[in-house]
């Protein structure tokens, strides 16, 4: 039985909502192959299987923390495998306040990081500064590396925190495979600097 | 006797003089001035006194008071005798143009970084801190940011629109 | 020994020591801060500190901002435990003006103080625990403190940084879920802490590891200005509950555990004793709030009408309450002068208020007497000559939370 019973007015699970079978892409089968998008192949299995890099300074770290936790599961989504290696996760999760002083860490980390790689500003501080206009914060990690999806809150509820991280699954899912060879992301990137 | 406000300041009285002065009594805690050359003075006989032993350092900051010329960076000690539980203030104040004041890291272990903490935002010069530089702020900065003379925010930046907050 | 001498190239120096950098980016659940240090093979020789990597200018931030505003920004100190840099904020604010709150409101932000003591020593605990190998204790009570961040949740509407409170009292009186949360946390969680101290404390592993290392004597300490469980854990004595008591902890009855050695594992025990003792005052007071009746079990918050947000449907009726709630709002109400100095006892020690005003809406100057940052500077005298993964346990087990660091 499980030791924690919060929900006072508790409603019966339906089993036939309970378990849902991956959507698969589109494609043509027939009588033992299934022929489909190269890209959409490899965007599945790269979906549900992020390693992300929690990047936490502050706040937004602690609710960090209790997503990973048992009761609002992150490794459910496939990052069972939280690393601190920049060379071997997919996922930067910049989750706090960055300052100005730790503008070229961030910086260096995310230029460790081998391709692909996805950027998530978790929180309003990693977003555009947060509460926090003042001399010494950074207003937003956009002003030093590109970011694919940010997520408002101080800090976000953990729910927001996986629906952030669903829509980067999202992204990655329909990403083209040439995308990280191609002209624009290229200028991206040179826009920050970065080779 | 147990110590109270009246007996720290006979105690002051006797020993200084007038150069302490500027009693006050805020909310119970004990307050009082002397000249930025006697505070390592004051600061080791209110440890070294019998009766008075206040050994523990609770805090250092300073004050940027600009209408005040010649006194304009006050630095406040706040210290706590924790057998008798009193705790009392002490401030020392500088000018701009000579921040020195001699520091208190060879009595107090903890006045280390908050010293450099108050030389990061004030730009008062500690003398003989065996490592006085910026602790908080970037090392690059050129100027202490608390004083009032020097904005909250980042002059720099393009994203936020000073007129939409009321600061244009 | 010809064959076994490497030649250098020009110019190099040669030393026995060789520097690692433990970066300010390290394993997620500590906090932004560097050290350099100088080892020896595993023994450490020295070791230099750079703070400052989030330094968000707290106190500039508050020579802008009225008094409500301000309450916010304390949040973001030790985020571990929020709700006591609000209350401290607040008592503050009513020492400074004289306000008297009424023992109902008391007891309540006494029941609010002592859970958020729990939710912050149980983050320090746990996270020892993973630092020396064992996740399962961490993920185990990260459920419980889901429970207090609903019961949170219940009376502010947020979890982690909450904005708890008002200057006077609360802004809602507590609701009948929430009381009813509470008591299953005091059913539930005495359990789940007997389960998690016979997972450490007399577990050979564990002992192992923690005695004996990063260890400080009471005079060093005092010294360094240690406070909080630090520096019970090396024996001495003082915690602001008792000495400078707010908020009725006068009212209670509890006892400060205090340690001997002042190494790893008396602060672990330190830090097990305190919740163990928080759960006792919350009980206590608990009692108490459920023998006031009838009007009095309706107290929330004093009488002080330019200081406490007016109720809104005063607001939309009545001219006074109107009048109050634009001028609070838009802080066009001027402090009294005067110099105040408060302190709490947050969950790292003494978390202090210095508050200058000159009469504005803001305060002129206000500093904030941070215990991690005056303790973080003892951190090379308590690992100098051990090794480097205790030099890792002894981090976690200061409970350095970076927002108090740098601030």
């Amino acid at each position: 039985m499980r030791p924690v019973r919060f929900n006072i007015h508790p409603k019966e699970a339906e089993i036939a909502d309970a378990i849902g079978m991956g959507k698969a892409p589109d494609g043509v089968t027939g009588d033992g192959f299934f022929a489909t998008q190269l890209s959409s192949v490899v965007g599945l299995a790269r979906k549900n299987s992020l390693w992300p890099l929690p990047f936490a300074t502050s706040c937004c770290g602690i609710e960090f923390m209790a997503t990973m936790a048992s009761h609002y599961d992150l490794s459910r989504f496939g990052s069972e495998r939280v690393g601190f290696s920049p060379r071997q996760c997919d996922l930067l999760m910049v989750m706090g306040t960055i300052a100005k002083k730790m503008a070229p860490v961030l910086r260096q980390v995310y230029i460790q990081m081998a391709e692909p790689r996805w950027v998530i500003a978790v929180g309003a501080c990693a977003s555009s500064g947060g509460i926090f206009d003042t001399y010494s914060v950074l207003q937003g990690i956009d002003q030093v590396i590109p970011v694919d999806v940010y997520v408002p809150g101080c800090p976000p509820r953990p729910e927001a925190i996986i629906d952030g991280f669903m829509k980067i699954q999202d992204l990655v899912g329909q990403e083209s495979i040439r995308r990280r060879n191609s002209e624009q992301y290229k200028t991206l990137l040179n826009s920050y600097g970065i080779q | 006797m147990s110590l109270n406000n009246e007996i720290i300041q006979e105690k002051l009285i006797a020993k200084f003089g007038d150069q302490v002065g500027q009693f006050a009594i805020s909310y119970g805690m004990l307050s009082f001035e002397a000249p930025k050359e006697m505070n390592l003075k004051v600061l080791q006989f209110l440890y070294d006194e019998p009766g008075l032993e206040f050994t523990f350092l609770t805090d250092i900051c300073a004050v940027n008071y600009p209408d005040q010329k010649g006194a304009e960076l006050v630095v406040v000690y706040h210290l706590h005798n924790l057998k008798e539980n009193v705790r009392v203030r002490f401030s020392v104040s500088t000018s701009l143009d000579n921040t020195d004041v001699f520091t208190a890291t060879k009595l107090f272990e903890s006045a280390n970084w908050m010293e450099r903490e108050t030389y990061d935002f004030f730009g008062i010069n500690f003398v003989g801190h065996p490592n006085l530089k910026r602790i908080l702020n970037v090392d690059e900065m050129d100027y202490f940011p608390l004083r009032k003379e020097f904005p909250l925010e980042d002059q720099t930046r393009i994203d936020k629109d000073d007129e939409m907050f009321g600061r244009g | 020994m010809e064959h076994n001498h490497i030649t250098l190239p020009e110019g190099s120096i040669e030393k026995t020591t060789t520097t690692l950098n433990i970066g300010p980016t390290h394993p997620a659940t500590h906090g932004v801060f560097q050290n350099i240090m100088e080892v020896d093979g595993e023994r450490i020789v020295s070791s230099d500190q750079t703070v400052g990597y989030i330094h968000r200018a707290f106190e500039k931030l508050a020579e802008r901002r009225p008094l409500y505003q301000i309450t916010p920004i304390t949040d973001r100190l030790n985020y571990c435990s929020s709700p006591i840099n609000n209350m401290g904020w607040h008592i503050t604010c009513e020492r400074f003006l004289n306000i008297e709150t009424p023992k109902r409101v008391d007891y309540l932000r006494v029941i609010i103080m002592e859970l958020a003591r729990i939710s912050d020593h149980l983050i320090c605990n746990s996270i020892v625990g993973v630092d020396t190998g064992a996740y399962t204790g961490f993920l185990y009570v990260m459920q419980y403190r889901e429970l207090i961040y609903e019961i949170y949740e219940e009376i502010c509407g947020s979890r982690l940084t909450t904005n708890i409170g008002r200057i006077g009292g609360f802004e809602r009186n507590f609701s009948n879920t929430a009381f009813t949360k509470l008591e299953k946390f005091l059913n539930e969680y005495p359990k789940v802490l007997k389960e998690f101290e016979n997972l450490f404390t007399r577990n050979r592993i564990f002992m192992e590891r923690t005695q004996g290392t990063g260890g400080i004597s009471a005079e060093r300490a005092m010294n360094y200005g240690f406070t909080g469980p630090n520096l019970r854990a090396a024996g001495v004595d003082y915690d602001v509950r008792v000495h400078q008591p707010y908020s009725s902890y006068q009212d209670f009855n509890f006892t400060v555990p205090v340690g001997t050695t002042g190494d790893n594992y008396d602060r672990f025990l330190v830090r097990n004793a305190e919740m163990w003792e928080s759960i006792s005052i919350i009980k206590q007071a608990y009692e108490k709030v459920q023998a006031f009746k009838g009007t009095d079990a309706e107290v929330y918050h004093a009488d002080v009408p330019e200081y406490y947000l007016p109720k809104k449907e005063d607001v939309y009726t009545k001219m006074e309450a109107l009048i109050w709630h634009f001028k609070i709002i838009m802080g066009e109400i001027d402090l009294p002068k005067g110099q105040i100095y408060s302190p709490v006892e947050g969950g790292n020690g003494e978390l202090g208020f210095y508050l200058i005003s000159d009469g504005g809406r803001t305060p002129f100057r206000l500093h904030f007497r941070r215990p991690c940052f005056i303790y973080y500077q003892a951190y090379p005298e308590l690992i100098k000559g051990g090794m480097l993964s205790d030099a890792v346990v002894t981090m976690s087990s200061l409970n350095l939370i970076a927002g108090e660091l740098d601030a």
